[in-house]
């Protein structure tokens, strides 16, 4: 074991891999902390203090950044990084540019939000960076793709294994996204304020395309990445159907760029374009179901590893979650259903199924296979910590998505209701008040999740710890028998 | 001919030009993916590649137990 992994440590640049997936965890629990303060102070809104810095305002586009792009962010780059090496069998292509993206990265991320704190934000959903950090991110995300597909390019396998198609999908998409979402006009050189080089409702529909293609492609797409090189492999068996994943992949990439539109049912926008959007979202549902079994399926003959093996059950969790919401999701995309569900906290709650159902479950089942290799221990500290971690997780998430079914359900019933003289049956702040209970159930919920996460980092820490420990009592032994 | 080209030039036409492309492609790609034995094989066996580098490992592995 100890050899073997001396070998891959040579062979691999696993240094870069530590340091974002260490990160990930640092903003992992940064942001989720973030967010169920921000969920507690919905629910207390003492909370706030009078304080403008940490008002629900600055603090959300602070957790949003933070899980998305720190968390999710720092744990592609690590997972990529590593599945590239791995199924390339190469080295990581520019050391150097390779740290520059990580410091490029955390860097930018840790400005980001300081400014939000302090009032600058560009104000665009999930793109709140100010200018000059969308330009240095840009240039950080064109090294990337550079290494990234050098490292391909070096590649000793003939054939480029399907997890890296879904991670260089994610990687163009970004780029294309980050670039025309962000162009705008600065006030002046010495400004962090600029105007966006659209208006109107092109405005909208640039901000949406961005929008529901960053969750295609940063939280969907990458994530399948992770799915399909880190299931088989802690399954110990090979995905269910190579030619499955390859329908997935090219259905997945055809139908997503066209789906944005539904965040804007009725607007302003041509009638057509929110039909168009409809139609893909559901026509979404064939390649996200499929690439769902595929994952699952792999699991065909081992099911009894879900009752041995808490990464596993990570992992299953996490595509059946991945299932649920993109079932939800074109459900929620018929303009009949979005005339309920838009504005209300059910776009909240669907968005968290993703989220933390998902995209974190993936990234917490695939960093526990990870990281007592990239430190090469046999294992991690402990099972039971994983274990505690995934009924944290998992209650925290139904806690969560339950209770803003409940709030978001009920505020859209409330406000369609009309009394028998045709005028509306409730105010809005009779909504706000029904709104309450779920309110602090969702808080709950948040602080379940944190707290497993919290494990997983202590748990993550003492794996290091015991794997730096066996190391070195392996010197001592080697030099003592070198006596 | 002369039609075709008015009719591929007009940018009213965008849509479906756009939508016979990436329908055709995207049907190419299922009949490749799905016909053929030997591709199918082909196909299959790149499913292996993750374990790939844990076989090649183990001779390494024992090499250095030794």
């Amino acid at each position: 074991m100890s050899t073997s992994t001396a070998v891959a440590t040579e062979q691999y640049n696993y240094d870069i891999v530590k340091k974002f997936a260490i990160m990930a965890l640092v903003w992992g629990v940064l942001g989720m902390t973030a967010g169920t303060y921000i969920a507690s102070e919905l629910a207390w809104p003492f909370l706030n203090f009078d304080i403008p810095e940490i008002t629900f305002g600055r603090l959300r586009p602070v957790h949003t950044t933070l899980v998305i792009f720190g968390f999710g962010g720092s744990a592609l780059f690590a997972t990529s990084y590593y599945v590239v090496q791995r199924t390339c069998q190469t080295r990581l292509w520019g050391g150097p540019l390779a740290e520059f993206t990580f410091w490029g990265w955390q860097i930018g991320i840790g400005a980001g939000v300081v400014l939000y704190m302090l009032g600058y934000t560009q104000g665009r959903e999930y793109a709140e960076f100010v200018w000059p950090l969308d330009l240095a991110i840009a240039v950080v995300w064109v090294s990337y793709a550079l290494v990234y597909v050098m490292t391909l390019r070096n590649r000793s396998q003939p054939h480029i294994y399907v997890a890296n198609w879904f991670y260089v999908a994610f990687i163009l998409a970004v780029a294309l996204l980050h670039i025309f979402n962000n162009l705008a006009v600065p006030v002046s050189l010495t400004s962090l304020e600029s105007y966006s080089l659209f208006s109107g409702v092109q405005d909208a529909m640039t901000q949406w395309w961005y929008g529901h293609n960053a969750v295609g492609f940063f939280l969907t797409a990458a994530f399948l990445g992770m799915m399909y090189y880190f299931v088989p492999k802690q399954a110990g068996r090979p995905v269910y159907s190579y030619r499955l994943s390859i329908v997935h992949f090219w259905a997945l990439s055809f139908l997503y760029m066209w789906a944005g539109t539904h965040h804007l049912h009725w607007t302003a926008i041509p009638d057509w374009t929110s039909t168009l959007a409809a139609t893909f979202s559901i026509l979404l549902l064939l390649p996200s179901w499929g690439g769902m079994i595929n994952g699952i399926m792999t699991l065909s003959g081992a099911w009894d590893k879900l009752r041995t093996d808490p990464i596993m059950l990570f992992m299953i969790t996490a595509l059946s979650f991945y299932g649920m919401s993109t079932f939800e999701g074109p459900l929620m995309s018929l303009k009949s259903v979005n005339a309920l569900s838009h504005y209300t906290d059910w776009t909240v709650g669907h968005v968290h199924s993703g989220a933390l159902g998902w995209v974190a479950m993936i990234t917490f089942g695939s960093f526990y296979h990870l990281i007592p290799r990239l430190w090469g221990a046999k294992e991690m500290y402990s099972s039971k910590l994983i274990y505690t971690h995934f009924w944290l997780a998992t209650i925290g998430i139904v806690l969560y998505i339950a209770s803003m079914w409940v709030a978001g359900i009920g505020q859209g019933l409330m406000l369609r209701a009309f009394d028998e003289y045709g005028n509306l049956a409730y105010t809005f702040i009779e909504t706000v008040t029904f709104m309450h209970l779920p309110y602090v159930v969702r808080a709950l919920g948040g602080m379940f999740f944190v707290a497993g996460v919290l494990l997983m980092v202590y748990n993550t820490y003492m794996t290091i710890v015991q794997a730096k420990r066996g190391v070195a009592v392996e010197a001592t032994g080697a030099v003592a028998l070198a006596r | 001919m002369s039609e075709i080209w008015a009719w591929l030039g007009d940018l009213g036409n965008s849509k479906v030009l756009a939508l016979l492309i990436f329908f055709t492609t995207f049907v190419g790609i299922v009949l490749y993916v799905y016909t053929g034995k030997q591709r199918k094989e082909r196909l299959e066996s790149y499913k292996n590649i993750p374990f790939i580098d844990d076989e090649e490992k183990k001779p390494a592995s024992k090499q250095g137990d030794q």
